[in-house]
């Protein structure tokens, strides 16, 4: 059971081989044996859990069931959920239970998917290696002095674990793909406006996209078609006619035009990475794409452009985090201004407060054009790169990440380093593109290595068939770690 | 030293939407604390803003009112600040590409007339607010006002005069009412004032440094206000002090301004795009859709009522001074074809009344027809002016139509030659010393004789006529 897909159970339940609720237990005893060293949860509540699973069971009996009625999922602990605490990682949302949910949520309650839990994540979704979380590092189940990777590092582990057949997660600038790639499961980052942010706990605005983590690229296609939609209480949801996303998955990939960017494979890319993502491409070549030499020159650019863009918005989007309706507040202050210095520096974690700072900074007084009006430049220019890209190819492949997972505590004591590491996926945040990692292989010492495929506008059915057809021709997605 | 003013304002305009300007909860006034603030009011985690295109309708309507420049494409920024009462840690409002720009609008200061022109407009959201008092040392936050939709117009500094201010917070005020845009409410703060003022030595071109007197929601207290502040900077340079930029409060019961933040403590606000929200862009059906919803304006309506019934241009200000004002009068003046009577009627009598019971027009107990019914009988003669006053009070106070009561007790005009005649012979007969009098010269002598025969008629003679026979006769 627990290398089963959402097409699996799904099929299951439908043929009523198993229950929701049967399903639920299931998984949550294997959350029970397996959380505590991997720490891949923060929340779980059985009762809860059993309650939504009767739910769908019942709802089955009605003969109301649709395809992922019973299935049960994980959801990022970004999401709203009301009733359920929403704590985005932070010590300053310990206390929050959300009194609504999240567009995301209603369209997984809508078609009926069952609550395991709320995974860990980075602070605020701020971080590339799930240390940053106020309830502790997520280990890499692969390898538990490894990190999964960020901010959904507690998805992809559910993931890999086999504790959860899929988790939603979000992803800007690269939140999903990377921790897929580290914890080698498939991850799908649509393009911005497709998935809702309404509740979606918003870090950078212009960036932020909910997508998912699963073990498949089908399991991907079928939540996707849960998850996206035009939701009116988003003014940057895109209002689109509703498609099937797994429609194209059979098509067969003969004459597809795969770009591979010189910039993603010059210095910095790991032998192992290299050689994975190699592979891939040759295995892709079987099935009869074509590769192109493109050129994405301003890739160098995404660094800076992306961490003067993200943390300017992310320093305005927390500001509401100040202690006076909800959330931590300190427990002794004196005046206002004492309130909320010490409700703040209480209930964020140190990158949470360095990303405010240099938010703060780059929007101030003398400061705005020369960095957040040159960054938001060159993000067009990154944006043109990709669009001139596109006349060239279909797809543009690449690593997700320069190496596979470093080790818990390699790299946090230099927040620069670890910036670095994001070359890769940033630039496709701040074009706004739909982008994926399939798990491509491992490196030496056995941690996964993941292939990124990026899409142009809304061709998400072109990606997903891509990575469903290089997963019918290989195995590296059905493998799991020994737990 | 001569000293020369300049004032310009800055006026938070509510705009009378039924919900908020980025959420669907109510903008009504006077709910229990907290009742109306929805989720993304309170800036829970996850929420966004939604745009109320109501809104921006009633932002347009007043970009054509002023002829202004309405853009096309307009922005919304975030200003980012800290304060309990706003709630995300930043006020939605719009920087670098507001929805209206440029506009002007005429004012009325006694008879003269002056253009003042207008900087900008823009749309924001209004904040909370805090209650310092009655929570033990606490401060109490209500955010039922929080997203309240708020039209910010920022006039240029073209005002010389505190009269020449409030004459354009007045205009302004009428304006945004008559537009239906603003339900015009002070006491709930749907119109607050700012007032910039400066001071310089007449004939320096230079402005001299302003300060700014925050949030006046009354025309007395902008007055009082812009009154004493001028006074105190012209004092402060006459003895050799600097006026430093600052930010001032009016403090009402001592009838001072006094410092709230110095240039050195302002805010850098941070302005950025707001990320969750598109550029408005507002194409040409939408401007002839709000265009073809607009009333005639106060100051068209202002100079056809000067041009139709030849009314004096300060009395069509009054009777323009508001919507329901200016209807009720042209309804009078065309049922009865007397303009300029209607107009003194209402500016006089009419106004007095509604200010002694504190009432406006719309609640007025005569309506317009039953004005041009009293008018109409002026005019014809029917009734003497001094009766006419007589009838209006019983009218208000009774409910009848001028004829009703013309005729139930008895006013009706005499004017029958004959009967005139009949009572100044009798008033001559009765006053012989005033008669010599007259034929002595004494012009006075002959009001007193009129007097004697408007007594007798009970007041009921036409006065004119009693003057010509009585004239005719003593002559004679």
């Amino acid at each position: 059971m627990i290398n089963d897909t959402l097409k699996a159970l799904s099929q299951q339940l439908a043929d009523k081989a198993v229950s929701g609720e049967e399903l639920a237990t299931a998984y949550l005893d294997r959350i029970e044996a397996l959380n505590p060293a991997l720490n891949a949860f923060i929340t779980l509540d059985r009762d809860k859990t059993l309650a939504e699973a009767r739910a769908a069971d019942a709802r089955r009996a009605r003969g109301e069931a649709g395809p992922l009625t019973g299935v049960p999922l994980a959801h990022k602990d970004i999401f709203c959920q009301q009733g359920w605490k929403t704590s985005c990682g932070s010590r300053m949302l310990d206390n929050f239970i959300s009194p609504y949910d999240a567009n995301v949520v209603e369209r997984c309650k809508a078609a009926g998917m069952v609550t395991l839990g709320r995974t860990n994540m980075d602070e605020f979704a701020m971080g590339s290696s799930n240390e940053n979380s106020w309830y502790g590092p997520v280990k890499n189940p692969w390898d538990p002095a490894a990190i999964p990777g960020g901010s959904s590092g507690g998805s992809a582990a559910a993931v890999a674990a086999r504790m959860t057949p899929v988790a939603t997660a979000t992803d800007t600038g690269g939140s999903i793909r990377q921790p897929a790639s580290h914890c080698g499961v498939t991850g799908l980052k649509p393009t911005y406006g497709v998935v809702s942010r309404y509740g979606m706990v918003a870090f950078a605005s212009s960036l932020d996209q909910g997508g998912m983590l699963a073990q498949t690229a089908e399991d991907c296609a079928l939540m996707l078609n849960v998850m996206a939609g035009f939701d009116r209480r988003d003014s940057t949801s895109v209002e689109r006619p509703a498609e099937d996303y797994a429609r194209d998955l059979q098509r067969p990939l003969a004459g597809l035009r795969v770009g591979l960017p010189r910039e993603y494979f010059a210095d910095g890319l790991s032998a192992d990475v290299a050689q994975a993502v190699d592979a891939a491409i040759a295995e892709l070549k079987k099935l009869g794409a074509q590769p192109v030499e493109i050129g994405l020159p301003n890739t160098e650019l995404s660094i800076p452009s992306y961490y003067v863009i993200a943390p300017a918005e992310a320093s305005s989007n927390l500001s509401r985090y100040d202690g006076v309706r909800y959330g931590h507040r300190a427990a002794d202050y004196g005046d206002l201004i004492d309130m909320y210095e010490k409700t703040r520096a209480e209930g964020f974690g140190a990158e949470v407060k360095r990303r405010i700072m240099v938010g703060t900074y780059v929007l101030s007084h003398g400061y705005y054009d020369a960095y957040y009006i040159k960054a938001q430049k060159i993000r067009r220019l990154i944006a043109n790169d990709f669009t001139a890209a596109f006349g060239l190819c279909d797809v543009i492949l690449g690593p997700v990440a320069p190496t596979a997972a470093f080790n818990i505590g390699e790299k946090s004591s230099d927040p620069v380093e670890m910036y670095l590491s994001d070359i890769y996926t940033l630039s496709v945040n701040l074009a706004g593109l739909p982008g994926m990692s399939v798990p491509a292989g491992f490196s030496a010492n056995g941690r996964p290595i993941g292939l990124q495929l990026i899409g142009n506008y809304f061709d998400e059915a072109r990606l997903l068939n891509v990575a469903h057809q290089f997963q019918l021709a290989t195995g590296w997605h059905r493998q799991a770690p020994k737990l | 030293m001569k000293w020369e003013v300049v004032i310009g304002l800055e006026v938070h305009v509510q705009l009378s939407t039924v919900s908020k300007i980025f959420s669907g909860a109510s903008t009504a006034f006077g709910a229990e604390p907290n009742t109306q603030a929805c989720n993304v009011d309170l800036a829970y985690p996850g929420v966004l803003p939604v745009l109320n295109e109501a809104a921006v309708d009633k932002a347009i309507r007043l970009g054509l009112a002023l002829g202004s420049k309405i853009n096309r494409k307009n922005v919304f920024a975030r200003k980012n600040y800290f304060y309990p009462d706003l709630p995300k840690g930043y006020q939605i409002s719009q920087m670098d590409l507001p929805v209206v720009e440029g506009g002007q609008i005429v004012i009325q200061v006694g008879e003269e007339e002056k253009v003042i022109r207008l900087t900008r407009a823009h749309m924001e959201e209004d904040a909370g607010k805090s209650l310092h008092e009655d929570f033990q040392g606490l401060s109490g936050i209500d955010l039922n006002r929080a997203g309240t939709p708020l039209l910010e117009i920022v006039s240029e500094p073209d005002m010389r005069s505190v009269e020449e201010a409030a004459a354009y917070a007045r205009a302004l005020y009428t304006l945004v009412t008559w537009l239906g845009i603003c339900d015009g409410n002070m006491q709930e703060g749907s119109f607050r004032m700012d007032v910039n003022v400066s001071v310089r030595p007449e004939g320096q071109q230079e402005f001299g440094t302003r300060r700014e007197i925050k949030n006046l929601n009354s025309f007395r207290f902008l007055e009082q206000a812009a009154k004493y502040e001028i006074q105190w900077q012209i004092d402060t340079l006459e003895d050799g002090g600097k006026i430093q930029q600052a930010t001032v409060l009016f403090d009402p019961d001592s009838g001072e301004t006094r410092m709230m933040r110095s240039k050195e403590d302002a805010h850098d606000y941070r302005y950025f795009p707001d990320p969750d929200l598109l550029p408005v862009r507002i194409d040409e059906a939408w401007i002839e859709r709000v265009r073809g919803e607009m009333p005639e304006l106060p100051g068209q309506m202002k100079a056809r009522f000067v041009a139709e019934y030849g009314l004096s241009a300060y009395d069509a200000a009054l009777l323009t001074s508001g919507l329901a004002q200016a209807q009720y009068f042209e309804a009078a003046a065309r049922a009865c074809a007397q303009g300029k009577l209607v107009a003194n009627w209402i500016n006089g009598e009419i106004a007095a009344r509604l200010n002694r019971s504190g009432e406006d027009i719309a609640t007025c107990p005569i309506s317009p027809g039953r004005l041009a019914g009293l008018v109409a009988r002026i005019a014809d003669n029917t009734l003497s002016s001094k009766l006419a006053k007589q009838v209006f009070e019983a009218m208000w106070d009774d409910g009848l139509d001028a004829d009703a009561i013309i005729e139930r007790d008895g006013l009706k005009q005499v004017s029958d030659a004959g009967a005139i005649e009949k009572m100044v012979d009798e008033a001559i007969a009765a006053n012989p010393k005033a008669v010599e009098e007259f034929r002595a010269g004494k012009e006075k002598a002959l009001n007193a004789l009129a007097g004697q025969v408007m007594k007798a008629s009970r007041g009921k003679a036409n006065p004119a006529q009693v003057l010509e026979i009585l004239k005719n006769k003593l002559a004679g």
